[in-house]
């Protein structure tokens, strides 16, 4: 056994000592705080939601159970268990019964290998508050994305009905449009990064003067460090299509009502429905903890510097709280576009994605590529000054990338054009 | 432990493969292929060529079926369907070349190359994507790109096929769909 987990899980301390019975109870426990915490996310999420945007439409929203209605979720849930659940006559019965879980599992795997803390010790052993690092890290959060998929298309399929159908066919259509500028937008950051572990990327943001550390803080001067500041583009890119990968507003057009009556989830009922949406919701989650994680420097924050460098506080407490603290401003922010930005039309997402953005995603990835070897191969032709020289590189590369991005979408046909190109046989 | 997760890994393999040719419904076995080809992903990492088991999934597994999925759903051919043949030839022919395959399968596994020890290089890089990028951008950079750009080739054709043939229904739908 362990001989197997040292491949993929090499890089956590935790198993370089072998692997005892501590090691395998700790990381159970770790999976089950995981999954907990996941679920408590959501549950805290789906009221921040609704109260955030009561009172952005000035309503009360849930104030009934608990105090300023924070269990209204829990309840919700408890009322979904308990009801019937009904299976269409015409529905392909065991595809319509596993296809909610194909939506959450894999929903939970890709939170597992996000960083949300430091390193810390359990019993004598050195480990990482995150569930896993593998060295493939982000590739699984886009191997789950692509699985997670076939929870909605067999939701759809299997239900035997044609509005979850058509639903479940432009999830399908939307997702993989987007995976291609969602990708090219964590490439920016991994060709900066030059690694693929979730934690290895945190370091890499929080690196100064050679001490590479475990989410430690290295006072402000490493905020530039951030990927945020060093691919913006890259950011913005990755927050588009995360929120289109999620079937979050304004691209859930996967169950639209005016359209489609409730898109994929129309046959579902009971606790199926509700695991489809804790699933979506999950999802949100672990988008914006990984926007965290690639450009916001994941748990790296200002420690307190009273206590002891490596004491509790600062080892477990304070990276969780930066962590939290940056994913509740990312959450609010998709709750904000929720609340304001009205959905797209289903051919303006699709020359959103295919005319737009991925041709941006493509140009920043080249923009980045020429920094990256600039300055790996230290060039030097400003007498000398290399900052001054990667920034002319910079300044070039982005402005001959727009001059690009200018002529492509002078091409691009729109509107009337395209109806008379459609002649062309 | 690893033997045990040998067998059981091979048994959904195994059992998925049997399930892609024997379920009478399209679906079915392209859901029975998503379990072989994750199989398939496990042994890799068994290997420690993670970044393949990786690949594995996102490309096969995800984006590969789910474009079957999409062609079986779209065109309708999602029902049961026997497994009486038309074609009287087809079967005979199809049990000879699997037999054959057995056959090339059960001699090439006597081969040295086939030894079932780890890769190498995944031990000093972790995960194996360093070797793989050298290899594919320095050694073998010309059949990669001769590649790639076959395949562009074979998308932009199969679009041009389609289109000639269709000249009616399907350039309506899209332009209805485009402009509207």
């Amino acid at each position: 056994m362990s001989a197997l987990l040292r491949g993929p899980l090499a890089v956590d301390p935790l198993f370089l000592g072998g692997i005892d019975w501590t090691v395998f109870l700790i990381v159970v426990v770790k999976t089950i705080v995981v999954f907990a915490l996941l679920l408590l996310s959501v549950l805290f999420y789906i009221w921040f939601l609704r109260k955030v945007i009561a009172d952005m439409q000035n309503r009360v929203g849930p104030n009934n159970a608990g105090k300023f209605g924070i269990l209204q979720t829990l309840a919700d849930g408890i009322k979904l268990f308990f009801k019937e659940q009904s299976i269409p006559d015409g529905a392909e019965k065991p595809i319509f019964r596993l296809a909610p879980y194909l939506a959450l599992i894999p929903a939970f795997i890709a939170f597992s290998i996000v960083p949300i803390g430091g390193v810390v010790t359990v019993a004598g052993h050195v480990t990482y508050v995150q569930l896993v690092d593998v060295p493939i890290g982000i590739l699984v959060l886009l191997a789950m994305s692509g699985v997670g998929l076939y929870g909605v298309m067999l939701a759809g399929w299997s239900s035997g009905s044609k509005y979850p159908l058509l639903g479940s066919v432009r999830a399908s259509a939307q997702l993989l449009s987007y995976e291609a500028a969602f990708g090219l937008s964590i490439l920016a950051v991994l060709i900066q990064s030059g690694t693929l572990s979730t934690r290895a990327i945190v370091q890499h943001q929080v690196w100064s003067g050679g001490v590479v550390a475990g989410a430690q803080w290295h006072g402000w001067s490493t905020l530039g460090q951030w990927f945020i500041v060093a691919t913006p583009i890259a950011f913005v890119i990755f927050l588009v299509s995360a929120i289109a990968e999620t079937n979050h507003p304004p691209f859930d057009l996967v169950e639209a009502e005016q359209e489609l009556v409730g898109g994929f989830l129309t046959e579902y009922t009971g606790i199926r429905f509700a695991i489809f949406f804790l699933a979506e919701f999950m999802n949100v989650i672990t988008m914006s903890a990984i926007a965290v994680t690639l450009f916001l420097g994941g748990p790296a924050g200002p420690g307190l510097g009273f206590l002891a460098r490596n004491g509790w506080v600062n080892a477990w407490i304070v990276p969780v709280f930066w962590f939290m603290a940056k994913l509740l401003l990312l959450l609010f922010g998709t709750v904000w576009i929720r609340a304001s930005v009205p959905r797209l039309r289903y051919d303006q997402l699709m020359n959103f994605g295919w005319k737009y953005l991925i041709e941006l995603a493509f140009l920043w990835l080249m923009v980045t590529a020429v920094i990256r070897v600039a300055d790996d191969q230290q060039w030097d032709f400003v007498n000398g000054n290399r900052g001054l020289t990667i920034f002319v590189v910079t300044v070039a590369a982005g402005v001959g990338a727009a001059l690009v991005y200018g002529v492509l979408m002078l091409c691009i046909p729109r509107g009337d054009e395209l109806a008379s190109i459609e002649e062309w046989d | 432990m690893i033997a045990v997760m040998f067998f059981v890994v091979a048994a959904i393999v195994l059992g998925g493969a049997f399930g892609v040719v024997l379920s009478p419904n399209p679906v079915y076995s392209a859901l029975f292929l998503v379990a072989t080809l994750i199989g398939v992903a496990a042994f890799f990492l068994m290997q420690s060529a993670q970044l393949l088991a990786a690949v594995q999934v996102i490309v096969y597994a995800s984006a590969v079926v789910v474009l079957f999925l999409f062609v079986i759903m779209l065109l309708g051919v999602d029902r049961r369907e026997g497994l009486n043949d038309p074609r009287p030839l087809q079967r005979p022919v199809a049990i000879a070349l699997g037999v054959l395959l057995v056959i090339e399968v059960v001699a090439l596994a006597g081969h040295n190359w086939a030894t079932g020890t780890k890769s190498q290089v995944a031990k000093l890089h972790g995960a194996n994507i360093d070797s793989v990028a050298r290899a594919l951008f320095t050694t073998y950079l010309w059949p990669f790109e001769i590649t790639s750009i076959l395949f562009v080739a074979a998308v932009v054709g199969a679009v041009v096929l389609a289109r000639r043939s269709g000249r009616g229904a399907p350039v309506e739908d899209t332009r209805a769909e485009v402009t509207s």
